[in-house]
């Protein structure tokens, strides 16, 4: 199995960078983003990015309108919403909107594992499915 | 304003209403009064004077008349008949018999007298033929005119009488007829006339003698002097009043008979005149009194009720000044609250990202630790611990800041389960800090196995550290201790805070739960929290009391009513009774 593809958006340059170190020990992929618009420029860029964990408070963007950017340009990826304590109903509101989950700030890294994989999951399976879909379309097309 | 002014300021307005209502209502009455009761005077005078006047005139008219009557009478006697014939004593006998019966004895005598004085026939019941009249007073004067009228004198009979006589002429020599008349027929045209209950007339002659017989004491010679004045030769008649030297008012009604030798008088006295209108005054006065008192007594019961309304206005506006005081300092309050509990969330978030960045960096140490080439180190235990340590902290860190930004947050007026004891646990905690500071120690103390009360957490919370803040405010100088304690009491659940501050004096003591009461100084109490509270517990169907005495602390009690079902199902147990945190002093006890 692939590592799996993770684009991680935080405003915090040195939290997102050890983080990056620590995903990236335990086999996953991250790529940095530091705002709403650069994650939605890094998506673009990188079609195989499969869980963006993002942020809620941010400069420039934050994280519940990237939150709707995405769901509407990408909506196979899934979102892991990163809250603070004094923002768990954004985090719930997210994920009415769509998102996958939400953490809390600093949160367990077992934990943030166990949630991205499961999000990648849900997507691949997701993937399977619509290709199951169109190869099914295809053979029925071609009797 | 004090007590005092206020009530002198309500006096003086008092007065000044009642002085207007007064000044408004009774002039114009009293005004009107006298103008209506002036002018009824002066037509009732008119009228009493006119009737006098008209009464005067009629019997000035019939005294006239009679004594034209009887001089006609003589006249057409001495006109018909000659000299020599009337001297006869027989025919005149005859002619005075005719008379008599013709006139009902007004005539007493009848008699013929020469120039020289003397009777030479007489006709009558005294002796008196021959009688020389030279010399008396009255033939002076008849012999003179055609036609005479004595004055009433008594003469040689000794009666009073007047004579009426006829002056004729034969050969050159003037004779006269005269004949007497009877006094009391004449006195009867003036005597019996009476008016009212004082009013009777009389007449005089120019002397001031009377000739007829006035019915009271009249003082003649007086009322002379008086007429005379009054220029009563020139008038037909005349009304008028004086003043008598008892005091009282006469009305004089005169008028001239004989061509002014005599008067005819009517007098009355003018308290029997106007006798209809002095009662009529009367009634009228009583009425304006009466009148008056109405609307004194009116103006000062609408005054009075007037200036009360004004002051009971007044009272409310300036509660209501105090109400809106308090409110607006309640709603600064809240906003200092509010702005405060923003801030709070505002810096415990910014915290939360550097707590974040730490415990992720002391997990990317721990991380690398785990790699093998660390795996030999003899310092590696301690690295680990230090790190653990690290970690440990910020977990703290994060919790005292998730503590912060749900107490910022919290608005939520759900009723839910809440457990006792990690309520109070925390009511403790929050309060901890402060009353260090303040020398205080704040204990726990609960039962095990106490259900969850029904109830909004941040209500309950507020309801806690209201009573907690309320006894480390008292407690601030002194320091002491405060014990949060929670039981079971029958189904209900019994939350005591206990303090041993100074306590609440007992005046006070019954109106802590009032709004806007408080003893805290000016700008440091609102007078709410105990209200709050109050309303809080009630909303809930619980109940709030207070024990105290002053000096010995206070005990806020909340009952709180437990459904049976919840009752006997959860359990805190946070062990027996718990002591918690602190120590802090406090005085000035203020539990509003």
């Amino acid at each position: 199995m692939n590592a799996t593809k993770v684009l991680l958006v935080d405003d915090e340059k040195p939290f997102v960078e050890t983080m990056m170190k620590r995903l990236k020990k335990r086999s996953i992929d991250v790529t940095p983003a530091y705002n709403g618009e650069e994650a939605l420029v890094c998506l673009k860029e990188k079609s195989d990015l499969e869980v963006v964990i993002l942020d809620i408070k941010m400069p420039v963007m934050d994280g519940m309108t990237a939150l709707k950017e995405i769901k509407s340009k990408f909506p196979l990826v899934e979102v892991i919403m990163l809250t603070g304590h004094a923002t768990v109903e954004t985090g719930i509101e997210g994920m009415k909107r769509g998102a996958f989950d939400y953490l809390m700030k600093p949160c367990d890294m077992d934990q943030l594992i166990a949630k991205v994989n499961d999000a990648a999951k849900r997507k691949r399976d997701h993937e399977e499915k619509i290709m199951e879909a169109r190869m099914q379309a295809i053979t029925l097309r071609r009797p | 304003m004090n007590a005092e002014k206020q009530h002198k300021y309500y006096q003086s307005l008092l007065r000044n209403i009642v002085l207007s209502i007064l000044i408004t209502a009774i002039t114009p009455t009293v005004v009107v009064s006298i103008f209506i009761l002036d002018a009824f005077r002066v037509s009732y005078e008119g009228k009493v004077y006119d009737h006098l006047e008209v009464l005067t005139r009629k019997h000035k008219r019939s005294i006239d008349i009679f004594l034209d009557e009887k001089l006609m009478d003589i006249r057409l006697l001495a006109k018909t008949n000659r000299f020599e014939e009337l001297s006869d004593a027989t025919i005149l006998n005859q002619k005075f018999n005719e008379l008599q019966r013709a006139f009902d004895r007004s005539f007493v005598d009848l008699g013929v007298v020469d120039h020289e004085g003397r009777q030479i026939a007489y006709a009558g019941p005294f002796e008196l033929s021959n009688v020389n009249y030279a010399g008396a007073e009255w033939f002076e004067q008849a012999i003179n005119k055609t036609f005479f009228i004595s004055d009433v004198f008594k003469g040689l009979r000794g009666a009073p009488h007047f004579i009426v006589s006829v002056r004729q002429e034969r050969n050159g020599d003037p004779w006269i007829l005269r004949a007497t008349i009877d006094f009391g027929e004449f006195n009867n045209l003036v005597e019996f006339l009476r008016i009212g209950e004082t009013g009777f007339a009389f007449i005089l002659n120019a002397a001031g003698e009377f000739q007829t017989n006035p019915i009271a004491d009249v003082n003649a010679d007086e009322l002379m002097v008086f007429f005379k004045e009054l220029g009563l030769a020139k008038q037909s008649h005349l009304v008028t009043q004086k003043r008598t030297p008892h005091g009282s008012e006469v009305i004089y009604a005169l008028a001239p008979l004989r061509g002014g030798d005599w008067i005819m008088v009517i007098q009355q006295d003018a308290a029997d005149a106007f006798s209809d209108f002095k009662k009529t005054q009367r009634i009228v006065l009583i009425f304006i009194v009466l009148a008056s008192l109405g609307i004194i007594i009116a103006s000062l019961i609408v005054s009075k009720r007037l200036v009360n309304r004004i002051s009971q206005a007044d009272k409310e506006k300036e509660k209501a000044i105090e109400n809106k005081e308090m409110l607006s300092q309640q709603v600064i309050e809240t906003g200092k609250l509010a702005s405060v509990g923003e801030l709070a969330a505002g810096i415990a978030h910014e915290i939360n990202n550097p707590v974040a960045i730490m415990i992720e960096e002391a997990g990317w140490i721990q991380d690398l630790l785990e790699d093998e080439e660390f795996g030999g180190s003899e310092n590696l235990e301690e690295f680990t611990r230090a790190l653990n340590q690290i970690q440990t902290q910020g977990r703290r860190c994060k919790e005292i800041t998730h503590k912060l930004l749900s107490f910022a947050r919290k608005t939520d007026s759900r009723i839910v389960e809440i457990p006792i004891a990690e309520m109070l646990n925390e009511i403790a905690y929050l309060s901890s800090q402060r009353a260090k500071y303040s020398n205080i120690n704040i204990q726990t103390r609960f039962e095990e196995d106490l259900p969850p009360i029904p109830a909004s957490e941040t209500e309950m919370q507020q309801v806690m550290l209201n009573l907690v803040n309320n006894a480390l405010d008292a407690m601030e100088k002194s320091g002491g201790n405060i014990t949060l304690g929670a039981e079971r009491n029958g189904d209900d659940i019994l939350l005591t805070v206990v303090d041993d501050g100074p306590g609440i004096a007992s005046a006070n003591l019954a109106r802590v739960f009032d709004p806007f009461y408080t003893t805290k100084p000016v700008g440091k109490g609102t007078g709410l929290g105990l209200s709050i509270c109050y309303g809080i517990i009630k909303k809930i169907g619980g109940d709030i009391h207070v024990r105290s005495k002053k000096g010995e602390g206070a005990t806020f009690e909340i009952r709180i009513p437990v459904p049976r079902a919840s009752a006997s199902s959860e359990a805190e147990t946070d062990g027996e009774p718990a002591p918690q945190v602190s120590v802090d002093p406090g005085i000035q006890r203020d539990e509003a």
